[in-house]
């Protein structure tokens, strides 16, 4: 079976091999363990890259399989990534209040360790108490719990609504970004418990590694990501495949027609739909602490479009086009807008791509839905049937 | 009821009158003379003796007193000290002429200051004149100074001041003033009033006067405080028992009665540890080794194990604030002693409260149609792109944006704003329909039969768009102007107002309404529009050309974007993001109404609006949460309505 898998899906295997010897690349030339041509920061840069990847794939599989354009995923990731900030800033927050408690003449109560807590974190939004979503921040394992449970119940609650009640094509999309729209919204407020758009700092001190340096810090958690991308691909590309595979993609082709042939379409489009909000949970969970904080604006609607955008130019059903238009996409705009492209002089005009990226990218994008529906993807399609 | 009150208020002015009277013939005396007979008190003004004095001028009755008497507040008064006389002066330096009081001829040139005296009434003595004053200000021929005079006794009501009111009411031309010095008697009469019977009429004709001025009046009879006693005192205007627990916190009740009683403190745990550290003796505190007070239980036997050596005060345990919560009684008290008055203003409060709260409930209804009618416009052009042709013009929001500039840039060359308007509203319109078809020749027309691909697409434009407005007018909000005829808002009363800028979004709202319902039903180009939504192959074997149609339909609706672009920043700053911020609720607004149907979307954006409103009723201090919930809602809705409030029926809904 296992061999048929991979027989079926020759493309795991490059993917697996590329990924790491770029690993093993990028370790050889990091800081911590290498020749350090790359800072630390490309590291953390690279890191976040692949776990957009991860979401990425997640997205391409609900879309491009499945033909749900959900607009919600990065709320998904969103809430990984807070599902963990709380518990690495109840953490680090902890370790800070228990030494300046320390002091005390008299060992401080358990309610008073608390309460220091609860205004040190709180404070910026004018409270002194735990909201009660915070119940479990003082635990890891609960917490990571959390990062797959919130994304995947969430999902699960709504995907049952939604497809119930048969809200499909851009219904569902429009009804996905409101979902995305109403979780931003509520985070945005103080009194959210999350703490308002001040959002959740300091993740990227890891309680209990205080001494390591962020150098290796930067590169485990590259590892971590690389090993998640791996395994999320893996685990996708065996969805995809198989029959399974082809009634999720005979639903994006026909759903009414798969739903005469007595298969239960609902069944199939919450299962993707769940499965690949737990999977951008767990992205999340792994970007934000090498980003370091994480406000609501992360979640508003328009991340969720970029993610479409990502894996519309990388190329729609096929795993490695999420992965390609991810990667090409973020580190194109992190070299236009990082002042990396050169400024073009027009005489009367100078176009500056730090302004001008974003019509750039837009313009572009319209040119790949109209004249390149396969996108990059389409390009490696050509390429392998002439060879 | 109003008899009683006219009685009341004739009973208290005819004093007034004859005072008046008195006063009014005899001879004619100068100014001048009049001062002079009371010439030490004002050159030499004190707060006890200068009252004979003003009384005499306030009640001569001469044309220059309220002259005199200002300028006299302003040290704008000397005496001569030669014979005492005293002038206005002219001029300033080491010489000055003299002006003579009443008629203000020049008396003496080149008077040296030296033999003159400045008057400088004191604080008390100035406010003494100025409380003179106001009876003439209150019959000043100028109506405006009437006005302020009503204004600072509004501000400050004293009960000196009901007399020269009421002298003031008969001579008032004006209706409008003359309405409100009566409304302002009355709340003199009925906070300050002589006898119970006055007052409680007087507090009835409050009972229909919802003005914040008349609810401060019956706030101010109202005003209570709380006491502490055993048993409640027979001699007080009780207002009502509080009860522990219920109405108040039962921490507060017990720090009320710790004023009135010696009962020891409730200690919070910052205390109880800051009295324990100061009490460690050998690591161990009340007998307690310190390791033990890590925990809340172990502190407290520590604390009680000092108490008992007597090394610190007892605390109150949760049995002696039961104690104390039992035995005592919490009450507010009335400040106004006579229960019949508080009785009455208790009623007219109530009575008050109700038309307020009547009178909210039509302003929330009032802010809601102009929310429904903001977010009609701005859906409107949507319903029609998305509704009628099923294109997702993810874009529409930049529309509104273009049509916010170009409100913008019109202002820039044409100053008139009214005319700017005017000029802005058509050139908006021409430039977002020829944008909208543009998009349509270009873009779309591509991908009609990829609706998902639709999205993206225009999700490109309206990037590129953005980020082209952030470009060419920067990151900063801009200002639209609204002409000066619509500053200002319609007030009503006092509780229910909306401002002429809402007004007008709303009849443009309604205008366009109009105006697509007349272009769908009432025009050939309606009538294909209708034609190609329902059947776009029989429509075009009818000689109808659906290619046409479609492009005229989208220019149609993003023109209206334009539209409600300028009408938009009116109200709101145009920001580059301003279209991404009405975008999801335009398409809420589209979705709830019910696709392709002008009322569908008008029932969409009531819907909306008033949803809103209502949810920042209950909530008004966080719209941001009135959002949330709204979204929550409408997700939920469309679970039981998923084609919409309006829904097409049979093929035209297709799927």
């Amino acid at each position: 079976m296992t061999r048929g898998f991979l027989a079926q899906n020759p493309s795991i295997l490059w993917f697996i091999g590329l990924l790491g010897l770029f690993t093993l690349g990028v370790t050889v030339l990091s800081e911590a363990y290498g020749t350090a041509v790359l800072s630390t920061s490309f590291v953390k840069t690279l890191g976040k890259t692949l776990c957009l990847c991860l979401v990425a794939i997640a997205m391409d599989v609900v879309w491009g399989y499945c033909g749900i354009l959900s607009l919600g995923h990065f709320a998904f990731f969103g809430i990984g990534g807070y599902a963990i900030g709380m518990w690495l800033m109840y953490a680090r927050t902890e370790a800070i209040v228990t030494e300046n408690l320390a002091a005390a003449v008299i060992p401080p109560t358990e309610a008073e360790v608390s309460d220091a807590i609860a205004s040190q974190i709180f404070g910026v939004v004018g409270a002194s108490e735990f909201p009660a979503i915070w119940a479990f921040a003082h635990s890891l394992p609960l917490q990571l719990a959390m990062v797959v449970l919130v994304p995947g119940l969430l999902a699960l609650v709504f995907g049952w609504l939604a497809f119930r009640s048969r809200v499909t094509g851009v219904y569902l999309s429009i009804l996905t970004q409101a979902m995305t729209l109403a979780l931003s919204l509520y985070l945005f407020q103080n009194d959210s418990g999350l703490r308002g758009n001040n959002g959740l700092s300091g993740l990227q001190n890891i309680p209990g590694f205080e001494a390591t340096p962020q150098s290796q810090i930067s590169i485990a958690f590259f590892w971590a990501s690389a090993l998640a991308l791996a395994l999320g691909y893996v685990l996708f590309a065996w969805v995809v495949s198989g029959k399974m595979g082809s009634v999720i993609r005979a639903i994006r082709d026909d759903e009414a027609r798969v739903r005469f042939l007595g298969y239960h379409v609902e069944s199939y489009k919450l299962f993707v739909f769940t499965l690949t909000a737990v999977v951008s949970g767990i992205a999340g969970a792994l970007y934000y602490p090498q980003a370091g904080i994480i406000n609501p604006a992360e979640i508003a609607p328009i991340a969720s479009i970029y993610l479409a955008v990502w894996v519309a130019i990388g190329g729609r059903g096929r795993l490695y086009g999420a992965v390609l238009g991810t990667v090409f996409v973020t580190l194109l705009s992190s070299w236009f807008t990082g002042g990396g492209a050169p400024d073009i002089d027009l005489g009367i005009y100078t176009i500056q791509w730090t302004d001008w990226w974003l019509v750039l990218l837009g313009l572009s994008f319209v040119a790949v839905t109209l004249f390149a529906p396969q996108g990059l993807g389409g390009l490696v399609d050509k390429l392998v049937r002439k060879s | 009821m109003l008899r009683v009150f006219l009685a009341a208020l004739l009973c208290a002015w005819l004093p007034a009158a004859l005072q008046a009277q008195e006063t009014a013939p005899g001879p004619a005396p100068d100014l001048q003379a009049i001062l002079q007979q009371h010439q030490a008190e004002i050159a030499k003004p004190s707060r006890r003796t200068v009252g004979p004095a003003i009384e005499a001028l306030a009640g001569s009755g001469l044309p220059g007193v309220p002259a005199f008497l200002e300028d006299w507040q302003n040290k704008e008064i000397y005496v001569r000290e030669a014979d005492g006389l005293f002038f206005r002066i002219d001029g300033s330096g080491d010489t000055v002429a003299l002006l003579d009081l009443t008629t203000g001829e020049t008396v003496a040139e080149d008077v040296p200051t030296d033999g003159l005296d400045q008057i400088k009434p004191n604080g008390g003595v100035r406010r003494v004149i100025s409380e003179a004053l106001v009876q003439f200000q209150l019959s000043d021929p100028d109506i405006d100074r009437r006005r302020d005079a009503l204004d600072a006794i509004a501000r400050n009501l004293d009960p000196d001041q009901l007399g020269p009111l009421r002298g003031s009411i008969a001579g008032e031309p004006d209706p409008a003033l003359r309405l409100r010095k009566e409304r302002l008697a009355n709340y003199l009469v009925a906070r300050f009033g002589d006898s119970t019977e006055a007052r409680v009429a007087a507090i009835e004709a409050l009972a229909t006067d919802s003005s914040v001025d008349g609810r401060a009046v019956l706030s101010q009879i109202l005003d209570t405080s709380v006491e502490v006693a055993q048993e409640v005192p027979d001699d007080v205007n009780l207002a009502r028992v509080l009860e522990p627990g219920t109405d108040l916190p039962r921490e507060e009740a017990y720090a009320l009665m710790r004023e009135a009683a010696d009962l020891p403190p409730v200690l919070d745990p910052s205390g109880i540890r800051g009295l324990l550290e100061t009490h460690v003796e050998g690591g161990k505190v009340g007998g307690l080794p310190i390791a033990r007070l890590a925990t809340r239980s172990g502190r407290l036997l520590a604390y009680d194990g000092l108490a008992a050596e007597g090394l610190v005060p007892e605390r109150a345990t949760p049995a002696t604030v039961d104690a104390a919560l039992a035995s005592w009684t919490i009450y507010e008290a009335y400040d106004e002693e006579d229960s019949a008055v508080t009785d009455a203003a208790r009623a007219a409060n109530d009575s008050v409260q109700t038309r307020v709260a009547a009178g909210q409930a039509a302003d929330l209804a009032l802010d809601a149609v102009s929310l429904a009618s903001i977010y009609f416009l701005a859906a409107i052009g949507l319903a029609i792109t998305f509704g009628v042709m099923g294109v997702i013009n993810m874009a529409h929001g930049e529309f509104i944006m273009m049509g916010a500039y170009t409100g913008y840039v019109v202002q820039l060359f044409i100053e008139n704003y009214t005319v700017s308007l005017v000029v802005a509203l058509p050139l908006a319109f021409a430039i977002t329909f020829a944008a909208g078809v543009a998009m349509e020749r270009l873009v779309i027309r591509w991908l009609y039969d990829r609706p998902l691909e639709t999205l993206l697409a225009t999700f490109g434009v309206s990037i590129a768009l953005q980020q082209l407005a952030k470009n060419i007018f920067g990151t900063q909000a801009r200002p639209l102007t609204s002409p000066g005829w619509l500053d200002g808002a319609w007030v009503i009363n006092d509780v229910i107002q909306i401002s002429y800028i809402r007004i007008a979004i709303f009849v443009l709202a309604l205008l366009f309404l109009g105006l697509l319902l007349f272009i769908l039903k009432r025009t050939r180009l309606g009538l294909e529009v209708r034609a190609v939504t329902q059947n776009p192959r029989m429509a075009a074997s009818m000689g109808i050309n659906p290619d046409r149609i479609k492009m005229m339909t989208f220019g149609l609706g993003s023109g209206i974007a334009g539209i409600a672009g300028v009408a938009i920043g009116l109200y709101a700053k145009v920001t580059s993001e301003m279209g991404s911020d009405y975008i999801v609720q335009s398409f809420m607004t589209v979705v709830v109404g019910g696709v392709g149907n002008v009322w569908g979307t008008l029932a969409g954006a009531t819907l909306i609006g008033f949803l809103q409103k209502g949810i920042e009723f209950f909530n008004p201090s966080n719209t941001l949460a009135a959002q949330t919930y709204m979204i929550l809602f409408i997700i939920l809705f469309i679970q039981f309505r998923p084609k919409g409030i309006v829904a097409l029926k049979g093929r035209a809904a297709g799927d």
